[in-house]
């Protein structure tokens, strides 16, 4: 506040949030647009096309699908990703230093070379069906999040309560549950979040992973493109910024915004 | 027993899960590109005599770089605004830069065919205004990749940059302000060093990103600007030649994990902070 900042600046500041956010409420004038081709500003005003998302077969499977992925990878991440963050913290001086690393190469490797590696390895290589190989794809896509978010909320652990509620007769299963996890509760609803997040939007892991009858729907929405340029893209788009703003609410209901600065 | 090595056994699932599923099967895809008959180096000797190929590594690093630079410009200013911003503004503008950042990619890809097509909104607002006598082909050529590449990662670089500029205090400024420096001075001699671990990060983060990605290119690319990602689709998902995928996906791991190397190495050694 005490800074000045240059007329300039601000000026370019608006510009880039225009371009920011333009796009966006481009895509929610097209979804209502009552026309057959996508256009901006819409012509006239309809819901049909977030009806018509429902009518196309293709769509409505990908949604269950990616619902479905999402909440498994995501469920399956926290239950592993959990205790090996806990590890890292609580046990360093038992664990090699190379072990955290483990948790990075997920973010170092690119996700199509995942993808691919997958596809070449575990569904063709070990003949497993496409969803399982999906369900493992996304689930180390996501597991960093689990991992280290939730380490850095435990690096700020104070486990000396632990251990005073342990010697006062507490089981360390029940400690765990009823001391620690409380403690992290921030760390572990924004992994859940942004795990959620990455995985329903995910294209370049499950590129390579959808077979007859199974795809995700950021899939399905790339194969819709490439051949029909209708508003029904617009607004299944429409649909995924909603569940993108639910998802913010969460957010700030449970932690405040700022916190996804850090 | 189980008491010595209780950490190990927490940590277990989470590791074999990443050794089975991620180290054991891209080792695989880099280690089958070496298994030739025709050499050892055969599939790297193959990629590299095909002009069409050296072509595509070549437009995917010009992509990348430019995506790079132009996020990195926009964002490091943009960033610099937001974190000198009154705070209840300060959270608007963050919500602004989160909201497009966790809409997925393909959403923010297409709004982008709608805006650049033949029939799209600027070609008509050009139109309309008479800048143009008729619509152009904006699509499928290396500029429209660049914007929505831009686009995409701009966010990101707002975001990560928002939190290093936040870090420096006030005072710093106000203190070279106070010694005579002009607000141009202080931005390029207080703020900028500091800031340049940060820019490093959201460097890093913004190359790696583009030099791998999929959907934008192929969204607005298409064919005609074929990146190192929708290359190695074809050859796996087309043309079946999984050699030839597995070496594309080598040489991206490979950039990948050196850039990662060597910004960390260079981060570290400009970190005015560090002793």
């Amino acid at each position: 506040m005490a800074t000045r900042i240059p007329l300039p600046l601000i000026l370019l500041t608006i510009a880039v949030y225009i371009f920011l956010v333009g796009p966006l409420i481009i895509i929610l004038g097209a979804a209502v647009s009552d026309t057959t081709y996508l256009t901006f500003p819409p012509q006239g005003f309809t819901l049909h096309w977030f009806q018509r998302i429902f009518e196309i077969g293709a769509f409505r499977r990908t949604i269950v699908t990616s619902l479905e992925l999402a909440c498994l990878a995501t469920a399956l991440a926290l239950v592993i990703g959990i205790p090996a963050a806990y590890a890292l913290n609580r046990y360093r001086i038992q664990l090699p230093t190379w072990l955290s690393t483990v948790f990075v190469l997920p973010i170092l490797v690119p996700e199509i070379v995942l993808g691919f590696s997958l596809l070449k390895s575990v569904a063709v290589g070990a003949a497993l069906p496409i969803f399982p190989t999906l369900l493992i794809g996304h689930t180390l896509l996501v597991l960093p999040y689990a991992v280290r978010v939730i380490s850095a909320s435990l690096a700020s652990f104070d486990f000396s309560i632990e251990e005073a509620a342990i010697s006062l007769g507490s089981p360390p299963a029940k400690t765990f549950f009823t001391i620690v996890l409380p403690n992290v509760r921030s760390g572990v609803i924004a992994a859940f979040i942004l795990a959620f997040i990455t995985s329903i939007n995910d294209v370049s892991t499950s590129l390579f992973l959808t077979g007859p009858g199974v795809s995700t729907l950021p899939i399905q929405i790339l194969a819709h493109v490439e051949q029909f340029f209708d508003p029904v893209i617009a607004s299944v788009s429409v649909l995924l910024m909603l569940l993108t703003v639910a998802v913010m609410a969460i957010v700030e209901r449970t932690l405040g915004l700022t916190f996804l600065t850090k | 027993m189980l008491k010595r090595h209780i950490g190990w056994w927490l940590a277990l699932p989470a590791t074999l899960l990443v050794v089975l599923f991620l180290v054991l099967p891209v080792a695989g895809t880099i280690g089958s590109t070496f298994g030739e008959s025709a050499g050892p180096f055969a599939p790297y000797l193959s990629f590299f005599s095909s002009g069409f190929r050296r072509r595509v590594l070549w437009r995917t690093l010009e992509i990348s770089l430019a995506t790079t630079a132009i996020s990195l410009l926009l964002g490091f200013l943009t960033a610099y605004v937001v974190s000198r911003a009154p705070r209840n503004l300060k959270s608007i503008l963050i919500i602004a830069a989160v909201f497009p950042l966790l809409t997925g990619v393909v959403v923010r890809s297409f709004a982008w065919l709608i805006i650049l097509g033949k029939n799209g909104i600027l070609n008509n607002l050009l139109v309309a205004l008479g800048i143009a006598s008729e619509p152009f082909a904006m699509l499928y050529t290396q500029g429209s990749v660049i914007v929505a590449m831009v686009y995409l990662f701009t966010p990101l670089m707002i975001l990560t940059l928002v939190g290093v500029l936040e870090n420096i205090p006030d005072d710093l400024i106000q203190a070279s302000a106070s010694l005579g420096a002009s607000a141009g001075a202080t931005f390029r001699q207080v703020v900028f060093p500091l800031a340049v671990p940060g820019l490093i990060v959201g460097a890093v983060l913004v190359f790696t990103g583009s030099f791998t990605s999929y959907a934008t290119p192929q969204l607005l690319g298409g064919e005609k600007q074929m990146v190192m990602g929708t290359l190695m689709y074809q050859q796996a998902m087309v043309n079946f030649d999984w050699i030839s995928a597995s070496t594309i996906a080598t040489i991206m791991v490979v950039i990948t994990i050196a850039i990662v190397l060597l910004m960390t190495r260079v981060a570290k050694r400009l970190n005015p902070m560090a002793t």
